[in-house]
Parts: C-alpha cells; sequence; structure tokens
C-alpha cells in the first residue's frame, strides 16, 4: 500500500476514536448548563493538568518549536519553554486558584461576568468581549490551517494512483487537500464539543495529550537511532549531536535583551479566556497542585526532544540536498518524520500533531460558545428568560457559528497568519495588568481597568501596524542606551508597560470600588480595615 | 515537655518568603548569557545552553511544588464544598 493512504488510514481510525470518546462523554452529560460549559466542577487532578497542558501547547509545541530550532537554534527552548515552565505555574497559582475561588463561590463561567461583577461595570464587558474574540480567532486560525498542511504534507501521494488531488508543489501531489484537510478537523472537534461538552473536551484533551507526548518520544527515540546509525541510542544520540554546528548549539545569533523580554509573552496565560472556564471545571482548589508542579515538567518532556530534532536536521546529509535550504521551518518535523521512520510511525506521529492541534482547537471554540450565552445573550436577554436547557443549545448554535466561520477564514489563505501568533500571545499578555490587579489590588477600578484596555488596544495596534501587519516577523523595538550600544526588545514589553501606567494612574485618581464589592472580593474585614485607614 | 523553638505558622510563613525569593532566583537564573556562546555538550549529546535550561524546567517544577505545601490557600478547600453542597440542594 502506498505510504501516504497508510499514514492515511492511521489519521482516520485515531478521529474516530475521538469521535467514540465524545459521545461516550456525551452520555455522561446531565442536559444543564453547568454540566455542559463545566463538566460540572467534576475534573480531578490528572484530568485537570492533562487538559490545562493539551490546551496550552498548540500545535507550535511540536511542529513551531522544531521548525524555529532549525532556524535559531536551541535559545528557542530558553525564549519559549522554560519561561512558561516558571511563569505559566506562576499564573495557575496567583491567578487561577483565586479565580476558582470566585467561580465556585459567585457561579462564573466567564472571564467577562468575574470582571463586571468586581468592577460594577456592564461596559468592561462590552469593551473586552471583541477583544477576546479578535484575539481568539488568530490563534484557531493558527491550528485550522497548520491542521490541512499536516495532513496534506503527510498523506502526499495516497490518491497519485487515482489521478486526484493534483497540486503544484509535486511534494504534495496526490496529498489530501488543505481545505479538506482543515474541514475534516474542524468537524471532528465540532461534533465532540457539541455533543460531549467540556467534559467531552476536558476527556479528549487528556487523551490528546497522552497521544502526543507519548508518541513524540518514540518519533525521537527512532529518528535519533535511524541519524546516528550505531547499535546504541546514547552513541546515536553522541554521533548525531557531534556534527551539529556551533550557531546552532549557542545563541550567537540571537539578542539577549530580546531573550529577556520573551519573559512577558508567557504571562498571556493569564488572560486566555479558554483557560479561565478550564480552571472553573476543577473539582476542588486542590485539584491544582498537580498542575501547577507537573507542567513545567512536562512543557521539558515535550519541547527537549523536539529542539534536538531540529538542531539535528541542520546537520549536511540529514535533509536531502537542495530540500535544506528551501523548506519551511515548519515542514522541518513532518520532513524528518517522511524521511527517517516508516509509513506507519509517519501515521502515528500526524496523529500526534493533530492532538496537540486539536487539543486547543476545542476549548476555544466551547469557550466563544459560552461568551456568546453567558456574556451577550444571557446578560442582555436576563437569565430568567431563558431555560437552562435553551442555553446549551444557544451554547451549541454558536459554537457551530464560530466553527464555520473560523473554517471560512482559513479559507482566505491569510499567508502571515503563523506571525500573528506572536502578535495575539503579545495581545493576551498585554491584558495580564488588568486580571492580576483584578484579584490582588483592591484599588483597581473599573476607569483603571478600561483605561489599561484601550491603552493596550491602542498600542498594540500602533505596533502592529508598524510591523507591516505582522509580515516582519522579527519586528522588535531598538532601545540605545549607554552610548552605542543598542537593545532590542519585544512589542510586548512597551504594550504591558502602556496598560499597566494607564491602569494604575486612571484608579489611583478615580473612586474606589464600593465597600461591598471589596468585602466580596477581598473579605469584609480587610475592606473595614481599609476605610477607617482611609479616615 | 519543652516547647518548640519555631512554630509551624512561623516555618510556613518564612516559607512563603524562601518559594518566593527561590521564583526571583528562577528568573533571574533564566537569563543565562554566561552560557550564550558556549557550544559543549553535556554527556556528549546535549548542548549545555538547553541542559541548563531543562534544568531550570525542573527546578521550577520543584519551586511550585514547594509553593503548594507551603502557600497553598487553604480557605479555598471550604469554598469547594460549600459550593458542591449548595450545587446538590
Amino acid at each position: 500500500m502506498e505510504a501516504g493512504m497508510i499514514r492515511l488510514l492511521i489519521i482516520a481510525v485515531y478521529l474516530m476514536l475521538l469521535l467514540g470518546l465524545g459521545f461516550f462523554a456525551s452520555r455522561l452529560f446531565t442536559g444543564s448548563k453547568n454540566d455542559y460549559l463545566l463538566a460540572s466542577h467534576s475534573i480531578g487532578p490528572f484530568l485537570l493538568l492533562m487538559s490545562i497542558f493539551g490546551t496550552t501547547m498548540t500545535a507550535f509545541a511540536l511542529v513551531g518549536s522544531t521548525g524555529e530550532a532549525f532556524k535559531e537554534g536551541i535559545g528557542v527552548y530558553g525564549m519559549l519553554a522554560s519561561s512558561s515552565g516558571i511563569i505559566h505555574s506562576l499564573c495557575f497559582f496567583v491567578i487561577g486558584v483565586k479565580v476558582y475561588g470566585f467561580g465556585r463561590k459567585y457561579g462564573y463561567t466567564t472571564q467577562i461576568q468575574f470582571f463586571r461583577d468586581r468592577l460594577e461595570s456592564d461596559f468592561v464587558g462590552v469593551l473586552l468581549f471583541p477583544i477576546l474574540v479578535a484575539l481568539v480567532i488568530p490563534y484557531l486560525l493558527i491550528g485550522v490551517m497548520a491542521s490541512g498542511t499536516v495532513i496534506q504534507t503527510m498523506t502526499a501521494g495516497a490518491f497519485a494512483n487515482e489521478g486526484m488531488f493534483a497540486s503544484k508543489n509535486p511534494a504534495f501531489a496526490g496529498g489530501v487537500p488543505p481545505t479538506i484537510g482543515s474541514a475534516v478537523i474542524c468537524g471532528v472537534v465540532l461534533i465532540y464539543v457539541f455533543f460531549g461538552g467540556m467534559r467531552g473536551t476536558a476527556w479528549a484533551n487528556a487523551f490528546q495529550t497522552i497521544v502526543f507526548m507519548v508518541l513524540g518520544l518514540v518519533t525521537f527515540v527512532l529518528i535519533a537511532n535511524k541519524l546516528g546509525g550505531g547499535e546504541s541510542f546514547l552513541e546515536n544520540l553522541k554521533t548525531i549531536s557531534a556534527k551539529v554546528g556551533s550557531e546552532h548549539t549557542t545563541r550567537e545569533s540571537m539578542s539577549q535583551s530580546k531573550f529577556f523580554t520573551y519573559l512577558l509573552i508567557p504571562l498571556s496565560v493569564g488572560m486566555f479566556p479558554h483557560l479561565f472556564q478550564h480552571w472553573l471545571t476543577a473539582k476542588s482548589a486542590n485539584s491544582f497542585k498537580l498542575s501547577v508542579m507537573c507542567h513545567p515538567i512536562f512543557i521539558m518532556i515535550v519541547w527537549v526532544p523536539c529542539i534536538l530534532l531540529g538542531i539535528w536536521a541542520t546537520v549536511p546529509g540529514v535533509l536531502p540536498p537542495g530540500l535544506a535550504d528551501k523548506i519551511s521551518p515548519n515542514a522541518i518535523l513532518p520532513a524528518m518524520v517522511k524521511l527517517k521512520t516508516s509509513p506507519v510511525v509517519g501515521g502515528l506521529l500526524t496523529a500526534g500533531i493533530l492532538a496537540a492541534i486539536m487539543s486547543s482547537l476545542d476549548s476555544q471554540f466551547l469557550c466563544i460558545g459560552s461568551m456568546f450565552t453567558n456574556d451577550i445573550v444571557e446578560h442582555y436577554v436576563g437569565k430568567e428568560r431563558l431555560s437552562d436547557r435553551a442555553q446549551v443549545w444557544l451554547a451549541r448554535t454558536f459554537v457551530v457559528l464560530i466553527v464555520v466561520v473560523v473554517y471560512y477564514l482559513s479559507l482566505m489563505g491569510y499567508k502571515s497568519v503563523f506571525a500573528m501568533g506572536v502578535w495575539c500571545f503579545s495581545g493576551f499578555a498585554s491584558l495580564f495588568p488588568i486580571i492580576f490587579a483584578a484579584v490582588d489590588w483592591r484599588r483597581l477600578t473599573a476607569a483603571g481597568a478600561v483605561s489599561g484596555i484601550l491603552a493596550a488596544a491602542g498600542s498594540w495596534y500602533y505596533l502592529f501596524e508598524k510591523s507591516g501587519r505582522g509580515s516582519n516577523r522579527t519586528f522588535s523595538i531598538d532601545i540605545s542606551l549607554f552610548g552605542d550600544t543598542t537593545y532590542s526588545i519585544m512589542p510586548v514589553v512597551a504594550i504591558f508597560l502602556c496598560t499597566l501606567i494607564a491602569m494604575v494612574v486612571t484608579s489611583l485618581i478615580t473612586r474606589p470600588p464600593s465597600d461591598a464589592t471589596l468585602a466580596k472580593f477581598f473579605g469584609a474585614e480587610k475592606a473595614t480595615t481599609k476605610v477607617m485607614g482611609k479616615q | 515537655m519543652r516547647p518548640a523553638l519555631i512554630s509551624y505558622e512561623t516555618f510556613e510563613n518564612t516559607m512563603k518568603y524562601v518559594i518566593w525569593t527561590l521564583v526571583l532566583i528562577l528568573l533571574i537564573a533564566h537569563q543565562d548569557n554566561w552560557n550564550w556562546h558556549d557550544d559543549s555538550l553535556v554527556w556528549g549529546f546535549m548542548p549545555i545552553g538547553l541542559f541548563y535550561h531543562a534544568c531550570i524546567s525542573v527546578a521550577a517544577g520543584f519551586v511550585w511544588f514547594l509553593a503548594t505545601i507551603f502557600m497553598w490557600p487553604k480557605e479555598l478547600d471550604s469554598i469547594s464544598s460549600d459550593a458542591s453542597a449548595q450545587e446538590s440542594h
């Protein structure tokens, strides 16, 4: 059988398994909105760890990390992975656990419900809603478009004998076209989210996280043995690593100041609306403990092998002559798998890559559906005018609409969508001061939050335009200090500072929140102490 | 029986400062300019810059493990059980 066809069959079996899992989860569905959107707060420590990790690790964790290491060398790990290990858990601990407490106590499902209540302002929700949706959609697009590309690359040749699916690029001829591949992935995710809701999503995420972690490690060992050509695994690792040039085993070509300012990017996790919803699914606050401590280790398990594969691909002879110069960084992992493993392993790893993609897509689709239902329809129509069952169907309808819109946008083939990933993360990271202040700073006011959000949106848009709408992938701000020394910093630093300054200054010059609100979120005793202190 | 020299509450409070200091150290250690141009391989295959940052990941896991022991907000346990009781009503 043709190698592309074998890989296609393995992908098909994997997708069927996921659908089965979704249907099984739907059998436990109680019919209530709380069950559909938050799995009735039933998610225990292990499932929470796997679902949160799967949600935060996108296609970029497998495909992007290998590609970036191929291009930039090992520095990519420090820039994106070890920093995330520290910062993500910090966000889970400092924000996630507190938000969980407020969510359980006051019945929130979305971030906007929390902000409206904490800031005593309806307008905050009106302002934040389009911004959050606009930041999530490019994130969704990255996943949908990447899935189509991966399927086409890995199934190339499957239909060559039938003369179907011709392509301008002979390397993709006979492969399932991205329009069909993306549609199938959207369809599968839609089905298990539609029927299984948050429980189906959490189960599918956990399953997919195990799949991409295990298959990633298996592929790493097989490729290392193939490249080394020796008897033992360690010997093979040594043989291939010794051939890598120092430009890839060091950070020679990387700016130290840019590396430092990348530390702000993982703060985006604190403002992800889909993660906010995942936090609220926890069975108890203790369920978070495993996620907080294991998340950095899990990141290491997934990223280190990918980085090594990326730098090994730079060794002359690993990729065929001619391909190494022309290949897109995002195609490095699929190309290595195709060239160095059997079709069965290739099919399994493709399933692993798709697992990483889908484990983020599902939560994001469900989250946007929840936001429309809770923050727009329920908020303006009134909770009492909608039955629980009607709200579940509304959420499902919005999920379907979002899937259709995202798929339609993916057909437009926006080329710089990958570059938009960093901008999308920068946007979320810049809003971090708002959520941090909302849970930890009693003096934050609605006007302060609104100023911060507007400052973030305005500075983000200004710098985004300056970067040629994301087309300049290495865009940075250069600052000259101490004479001739120029420091390159990430745009997120400027946007973050704008948000922080606007939020703090405006909050301090406007009337503080009411005592009732302070008592609700910070405890009655502390609120009184503060008022007395003021007098 | 002799009273304990340091009560558990004092120890727990001290640990909070220790843990936040460790987080700060991790963030500073993350900027390892001293490994920038070093191309040596640990165990003959792992570039030292990559090995060092893998160790940062492991250290981060350990620091956050300590945080779950000494800094965990105890009041949240009652919120979870209260909310569950209300929902079952």
